[in-house]
This record gives C-alpha cells, structure tokens and sequence, in this order.
C-alpha cells in the first residue's frame, strides 16, 4: 500500500539512523541517566531491524518525556502520564509500527499508573521503558512514587512516611508479559534488555534506573548493580511467576539498602498479545486499519442495514 | 399541539418492560403512517422507581414530547416479581396511576390493571377521574397475562388493550413482536395479545373521544435516536476506531459503535477512563484512523488534557458530548443543557475546537458527519453537544435523507512521494508545522507515522517546524496564529454553502420577535413558534448549531431582523445567552432567557407561556418549572 511503503521493509539499518545530525542538543544535566537510556535506545532499535519511520516513541512529560526529541523516528510527545494511552492505540490503528513508551517513575507509576496497571493487564504490543529516577525531575526534586520511605523533599519536608511503589511486582501482577530492570549505567545490558523488549510480543515493561544527579544525589547509592542473569547466586527461573515474584520481592527490598538487582526478572512468550486476543474474538481487523484509508479498492460499509432495522 | 394526536404513556417500574414494549408500539404507530416522537423518563436507578416512556404520534410533524399526554397505560411494579406480596400499595413508592396524572389532559383515557390495584382507593381518584372526562378502565391485565404465559406480559395485555381501543389494526404490532422476540416467548404473547384485544371488543361498552388520525405507510421511515443518529453518521463518515468509558447518557452512542464497529472492520475499546478514551482516540488518529470519543459531563471534564493535546498537536478527533444535568454527578438519567461553556472553554490556553450542538436525529447524523470533516480536513478536536434528552429521544426521519455516501478522506496527508519535495530540516525530519500555509488557511499537510520522508515530532509544548519544543516568541506566534486561523477558515467554509446551513429556522420570514434556542430544546421552540402565530403573534426562531466557530452571521441578521427575542434553553445561568453576547458584541438588551433546569425538557406549552409574558411586559412570573432572565437593560 502506498502510504506506509516504509513498513515491514527489508534492509539493512545503520547504526546511526536513529541518531539526529544535527541540533537539538540534549537539555538534560550533565551525567543524567537519561543519557543512558537514549544510548542504549539508539544502540538496540538499529539491530531490532526497524527503520525509524517504522518507530514511534510515545513520551510523556518529564525530563525523560524529551527522550524523542534526541531520537531519529516518528515521536509524540504527549502529557503528563498518558503516554500509554496514545501508544496502545497507536499500534491498534497500525500494527505495522514498532510502538515504544516512555516516561519517568512520577509519570509512569504515579498520574500515570492506572493506565500502566491496564497497559499491563491488557498485555498490548509495546514496550515500555520507566526512567525511574525516584524523583521528579522537570518541576525541580520532588518526592516521586518510588523515591525511599523518609525521603526528604521541598513538599515532603519531614520525610515521606509512604512506602516506595514497586514497580516490578505490579507490573508483575497486572500481567506484564516481559519484565526487566536495567541501570543507565550498565550501557551493555540496557542495550540488550531493550532488544529483547522490543522484539517480545506483548507488553514488555523495563525500569530503567536512571541516576539524576541534580535533584537525587542519593542516585549514587545505586551501586553495585548485580547482574541476575549472570550471578551464580540468583538462579531462578524467568518463565515462573512464582520464582519471578520472589526474585522481585527480594530486589524492591535491597534496593533501599544499597545492592541493586537488574536483569530480566519475569519473560511469558506463551501469553497472547492484546491483539491477539481481540483478533481471536474478531474485534480487530487482520490488515492494519490505518491502511483502509488508501486503499481504493475497500469497499466502506455503510450504515444501510442498520437503518433498515428501524424501519 | 396538534389538533389529532395520541400522547401515549406507558407508565410503571423499571423492569416492566416499558421500554421494548414502547419500541415496538411506536414503530407500529410510524408503519401506520404517523409522525412519532418518543420521550423516555427514568430515575438513576437499576430496579424499581418510577418510569414513563410517551409516545407522540400525528399525522403533523412531532419534534418535542408536546405538553402533557392523553392516554395513559399504567402497569404495576415489583408485585409481579413478588407473587408473595399481596398489597401493592404501602410499601412500594411507585404508584404508575396516581403519579402520572397531574400530566393526563381531559377527555383522556386510563388503562391500568386491576389486578394489581383498586383505584377506588386512591384519594381523590374517582373525582377527579370525573372532572376531568377522563375514560378509565381498570382491567386485570395480570390473569390476562398469567393465564397464558407469564406475569410480566402484563405490558402485552396492555398493549392489546390500547389497540382495541384506538380501533388499531394488530398487523403491525404482531409482525413488531414476531420480529423483536424469541420463538419461546412469542407464542404465549401473540395469544395474551388477541385475548386483550378481543376481550375489549367483546365484554366493553366503550366512548371516549380520542381518534387518532391514519396515514399512508411511508416504507422510508425510520425511526431513531439522537445517539443512532451520532453513531451512523461517525459510521458512514468513516470512524473505525472508538473508545470510551460508560457514563450516562453517552453510553448509548458508545453501546452502538462497539455494536457495530467489529462487523465494520474497526475497534472498539473500553478503557480504564476517560482522559485514557481520548487520548486512545488520539493515538489511533496520529496513526492514521479517524477515530472518535466521548462522554458525559464529568468524563468530558476528564478529557480536558487530551483535548488540549489534540488542539496544540493539530491531532483530529471528535468527541461526543452527551450532557445530564450537573454540577458532578447531577442528575444523573436527566437532561440539561448546562455544560456549555465547559465543552467551549475546558482545558488551558485559547481554545481551538469545533462544536456542533445538533437538534435532531437527523441533524445528530449530518453534523457528526460534519464533525468529522472539520476535525480531518483542519486537524482540530471537534465535539458533538447532545443530552439526555436528544441521545434517547426516537424521532421518525426518512433513511433517504441520509447521504450514506461513506468517505475515507483523512484530511490533508502527504503520500510518500509527495513527501520527497515537501520540506525537511536539516537532520531530515519533515516539516510537519512548517511557517508556510499552503492554502492560507492554517492548515499544514500532515505525515503518519510509518511514511518515508515523514518523521516528525509532536508535542503539546509549543513547538518549531518540525516539532521540535521551541519557546521563540516569533515562532510562537506564527504557529499560534495559524492554528487559530483554522477556526476562521472553519467559519468561513461553513458558511460558504448557505444550502447546508447547520442553522434551522422556524417561522415566518419576517416577524416581530425572535426566539433563539440551541440543540436538543429545538423541537419544543418550533412547536411553539407555530402556535405563537397561529394565536396571532408575529414570531420566529432559530436553532443554533455551530456554537464554535460561532454562527455569526446568521444569529446578527436574525437578532438585527427582530425588535426583542427570547433565548430559550435548560440551564440556570443563561449560558447560551452570554455566549451570543460574547461573540456578537451586541444585542445585550434586547435577550431575554427563559431556562429551565429542572431535570425535563421544555413543553411547548412553557415556551408559548413565557414567550407571552415577556411580551405583556415581563412582570408575571412563569410556571413553577422555568424562570425568565431579563434583559441586561431591564
Ligand atoms: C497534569 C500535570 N500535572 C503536573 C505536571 C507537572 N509535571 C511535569 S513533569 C512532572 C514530574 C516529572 O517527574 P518524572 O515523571 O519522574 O520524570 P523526570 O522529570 O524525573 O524524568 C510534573 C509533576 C504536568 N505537566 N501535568
Ligand atoms: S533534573 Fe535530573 S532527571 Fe532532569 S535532566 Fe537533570 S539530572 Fe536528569
């Protein structure tokens, strides 16, 4: 079909084509983790064989929102919370797109957590990658949904009495098909976690860490990250949810105290994907709907027999 | 009123099947040859409280559920679900004969079941049956309907029971029922049917006055509502892909697109909430599906950022705004008109949207349609206003005046090739904002996603030409001007075909004075406006639909051409008004509003009252339900 010729397109992909030439520079702070994550985005989406008019990057409003701006490949950058909302219905419209989200923790986890929660249960096509940073960022420090119980901020001035979220565990729980952590500063294993997100069908969510120096100096305490893929002393496995549940309990906790657990925590390739599940029931068409418009041999159906029924 | 109508009222509890037996009745009263015009009454509640549904037939035009009824079929409630109460009365609040007659005109006629309930009973029944004229027959619909199937057949005793005494054929009704009900439930009908109706011919003596008019079976007719209406028109116009979250009554419209969407080849999806539904609605538009979305008054509050969005990201979507009474949660199954300034104004910075608020089930069609071609030729959020009243009113119309012409036009997009020569920047993203206009009418040629040659960026920060989040006052400028320049070249398209007008007018062209009315409230204006002239008042009126960009030029010719007009709508703060106001910068002493926000639509009769005292100089007060607000001069 002529409008999306870019689509399912064989070709070899560069790996720079998602990098701009020129301006816009990133804004973000000096040694931000949000450097990583665009790094390793650019790294991984060259080898996952889509061109950048195949991509969307859905963002929402943050300092992690401006992600797309620095990235060659169709980009929206949406509001505070509802980049999921957009995304899901992007890839609905045309399956042929390679959907990816992304947002920060007070965007995704916090105004945003109902839709990710359901982004999750419905187990949509899509990627989804959390900066979490445990603060918030853009409006200048504040406690954030996964910032420590008894942070301290300008509006949580005697120290946040809330638990953090755990984002593993309820991505877990409201049926995530792909689950991983990865750390803007582990560039090699964020690459290829991404990889893999993308190349799951179904919704895979990765909580990237991501340091931000500015407003959480306690990023620091982020390391030493440990690999649990490649440490002999967390041998699960990653199709059991049960393993995967314990893995992630255990992970949510030591985080406060220091040793950071990353890797893939939970993979399921036997879930059907949303639009699976809607094809199965005949609610979505086998062709993407977004091709209908220019093909000139479709016949529209119109509303003649449902006007007959009132007759 | 028309001088030879049947006002119709089933009345009784919810659950007594008063709706699917109203259905029916009406379309046998249209396959007869009659105008009809339903109106449905209901409390916010799933079982019992008290619901009517009036059925208006003429062989005149019925556009508004006329003022009060004249025939009345009042079924029990809970006592059939109950065999083991014996008393209805007591301790059920729904009482279907007493309640309903402060409404039932004189010469009027009665049909409720006895046995279920002895009308002698009922204070002050017996005399005011007989002050009235009214013609009451108290018949045991409930044996009738136990007799040969189940007791909840009541409603088609009952209908057997009107039919003979409006000397109707049974053709129509039976081949209704045969049609709407399963083989199982239809035989014991059919027969309950029969029995009623022939057990009046047989055991009544009966007299009374009412004689509803035949026609000739028009087979075009259809009869439908304001939401089949919004529905069909998104469905012929192209709209695959619908989401949204249930609220009353914009359920309705979203009940028959995810009816119907699947067998169109679309999608439909119900989601976690309203600020997810549009933004849902967004993202299948930004991929290239037009797609719609919509809610009620507090969903639509939700949808306040997306909206935005969809206004600052160019993005085309049309939103249904289906109005219940408010502030929050209101009056939940009731109409009003009192979201206005909401839809017009929600969300931050200048609005940049069209609203349509048709008046009809027609209108809904056209102008949903219209929606969608102003929303994807000019890549702006439209919104479609009706309420309570219009999404669940059935009005007979002619499938013929549907153009069901289906198009597949997603507005200004570039192919591929078109593309190449359309200019990038220099990383070689598209300029998808660019500065220049091409046709002058602030609207930029757009790319979809997964086109080569058309990446871009879009956000709901101000942004540069190829979407790039940029704060530079020119550039600021020049994209804010020619995102609003749209709206002009909106109204100016509009207004090009003076043919399609979305402005109804009623009435003489020249009269004396004028009312002004907008959406749903329209049909009981138009009624009025006739009986006004014909008790030798020089009126006219007009019904609004274009609320933004604002009909202009048409409400100032109408307001220059009357020396004093009256703005009719449902709301306690005159907002249509103030909006007329607004926008013409004139005409603030000669308005005068007459509102009403009492949970029902206008009568006519209410219309005519007011429009009367505000000629005889405005001094008395309305009838309890309405409230005039004067001139700002007065
Ligand atoms: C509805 C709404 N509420 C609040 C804001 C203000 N706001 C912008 S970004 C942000 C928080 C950002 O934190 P996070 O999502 O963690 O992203 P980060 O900046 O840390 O990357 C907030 C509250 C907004 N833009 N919209
Ligand atoms: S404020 Fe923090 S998150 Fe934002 S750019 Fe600076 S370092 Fe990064």
């Amino acid at each position: 079909m002529s409008a999306f010729n870019a689509i399912g397109e064989e070709r070899e992909i560069d790996r720079d084509e998602f990098t701009p030439g020129i301006e816009p520079q990133p804004t973000w702070c000096p040694g931000c983790g949000d450097f990583g994550v665009l790094k390793a985005l650019k790294q991984a989406l060259p080898e996952v064989g889509r061109t950048p008019e195949e991509t969307l990057l859905v963002t929402g409003i943050g300092c992690s929102g401006k992600l797309n701006s620095y990235l060659d490949s169709y980009g929206f950058h949406t509001i505070h919370g509802r980049s999921l909302p957009v995304a899901r219905a992007a890839k609905l419209a045309n399956p042929g797109l390679e959907v990816i989200a992304a947002g920060g923790d007070g965007d995704g986890y916090g105004i945003g957590g109902n839709h990710f929660m359901h982004t999750a249960r419905e187990n949509h096509d899509m990627t989804y990658i959390v900066f979490n940073n445990e603060i918030f960022g853009l409006t200048k420090g504040q406690t954030s949904p996964t910032s420590p119980k008894g942070h301290k901020s300008k509006t949580q001035p005697s120290g946040s009495a809330k638990d953090p979220i755990r984002p593993l565990s309820l991505s877990l729980t409201s049926g995530a098909s792909y689950i991983a952590r990865t750390a803007a500063v582990n560039p090699n294993q964020a690459k290829g976690i991404l990889k893999e997100a993308m190349e799951h069908d179904g919704f895979a969510h990765v909580d990237f860490l991501t340091q931000c120096p500015t407003w959480n100096k306690d990023a620091k305490q982020y390391v030493p990250y440990i690999d649990v893929q490649e440490s002999d002393d967390y041998d699960f496995d990653v199709h059991d949810r049960g393993e995967a549940q314990d893995m992630m309990y255990e992970t949510e906790n030591v985080l406060k105290e220091g040793t950071v657990l990353t890797g893939r925590f939970y993979v399921d390739e036997d879930r059907p994907s949303y639009q699976q599940e809607k094809q199965a029931i005949g609610e979505m068409p086998e062709e993407p709907l977004a091709e209908r418009y220019f093909d000139d041999d479709y016949e529209w159906e119109r509303s003649y027999d449902l006007l007959d029924r009132h007759r | 009123m028309a001088d030879n109508e049947l006002i119709w009222r089933i009345a009784g509890g919810s659950g007594d099947g008063i709706d699917s037996t109203s259905q029916n009745f009406a379309k046998a009263l249209m396959r007869s040859g009659l105008n009809v015009f339903t109106h449905r009454h209901y409390p916010s509640r799933i079982r019992g409280g008290h619901t009517y549904v009036e059925i208006r037939a003429s062989d005149e035009v019925v556009d508004s559920r006329g003022d009060g009824y004249n025939f009345l079929l009042a079924l029990g409630d809970s006592f059939a679900r109950n065999p083991k109460e014996n008393a209805y009365y007591g301790n059920e609040e729904i009482k279907p004969l007493s309640e309903n007659l402060d409404d039932l005109r004189e010469g009027g006629i009665i049909i409720y079941d006895s046995g279920l309930l002895d009308a002698s009973e009922i204070p002050d029944f017996e005399e005011r049956a007989e002050e009235n004229d009214w013609h009451v027959f108290g018949i045991d619909l409930r044996s009738m309907a136990r007799e040969h199937g189940r007791e909840v057949m009541r409603n088609t005793a009952g209908v057997g029971v009107t039919a003979a005494l409006l000397e109707m054929d049974l053709d129509e009704i039976e081949n209704l029922m045969e049609n709407a009900m399963p083989e199982k439930i239809l035989e014991p009908n059919l027969t309950i049917l029969h029995d009623a109706y022939d057990m009046i011919n047989e055991e009544y003596e009966f007299e009374h006055d009412l004689r509803i008019p035949t026609g000739e079976h028009d087979e075009d007719q259809v009869l439908i509502s304001g939401s089949n209406g919004v529905a069909y028109g998104a469905l012929d116009e192209g709209c695959r892909f619908i989401a949204g979250y249930p609220m009353t009554p914009w359920t309705d419209v979203f009940t028959i697109m995810s009816q119907h969407l699947p067998k169109f080849g679309g999608i439909s999806e119900q989601v976690e909430d309203e600020i997810a539904a549009a933004a849902l609605a967004l993202g299948a538009s930004h991929a290239g599906v037009k797609a719609m979305s919509g809610s009620s008054g507090g969903g639509f509050a939700l949808m306040s950022e997306p909206l935005g969005l969809a206004e600052m990201s160019e993005t085309p979507i049309v939103l249904v705004e289906a109005m219940r009474a408010g502030p929050s949660t209101g009056l939940p199954t009731k109409p009003e008109q009192g979201d206005l300034e909401h839809i017009l104004y929600t969300s931050q910075g200048d609005s940049c949207r069209v609203v349509f608020a048709p008046g009809t089930p027609q209108e809904a069609y056209e102008q949903t349609r219209t929606a969608f071609q102003m929303a994807y030729d000019y890549q702006i959020p439209a919104i479609v206003v009706i309420d309570q009243k219009l999404s669940g009113e059935n009005q007979n119309v002619p499938a013929s005046a549907f153009d069901r012409e289906p198009n597949p036009s997603l507005g200004p997009t570039l192919t591929e090739a078109e593309l190449e020569d359309a200019p990038h920047d220099p990383s070689g993203k598209f300029k998808r904002f660019s500065h220049d206009d091409p046709e002058d009418d602030g609207v930029r040629p757009r790319s979809l996603p997964g086109q080569k040659g058309g990446r871009f960026l879009v956000t709901g920060n101000e942004h540069n030409e190829s979407g790039h989040i940029e704060e530079d006052p020119d550039n600021r400028i020049t994209q804010m001007d020619l995102r609003m320049k749209k709206l002009e070249s909106i109204r100016e398209h509009l207004d090009s075909d003076p043919e399609s007008s979305n402005q109804t007018y009623f009435g003489p062209d020249e009269a004396e004075y004028g009312i002004v009315t907008w959406g749903s409230s329209q049909g009981a204006v138009r009624e009025a406006v006739e009986r006004l002239n014909d008790q030798g008042h020089s009126v006219k009126a007009i019904g609004v639909s274009d609320l933004m960009p604002f009909a202009e030029k048409e409400v100032t010719e109408f307001l220059e051409s009357v020396d004093e007009a009256l703005v009719v709508e449902m709301n306690a703060t005159a907002q249509f008004r103030g909006l007329t106001q607004r926008e013409l910068g004139q005409f603030g002493e000669k308005l005068t509003s007459l509102l009403k926000y009492d949970g029902n639509p206008f009568e006519p009769a209410e219309i005519v009252e007011g429009f009367e005292i505000q000629i005889a100089g405005g001094t008395d007060a309305p009838s309890a339900n309405t409230r005039l607000e004067p001139a700002v001069s007065d």
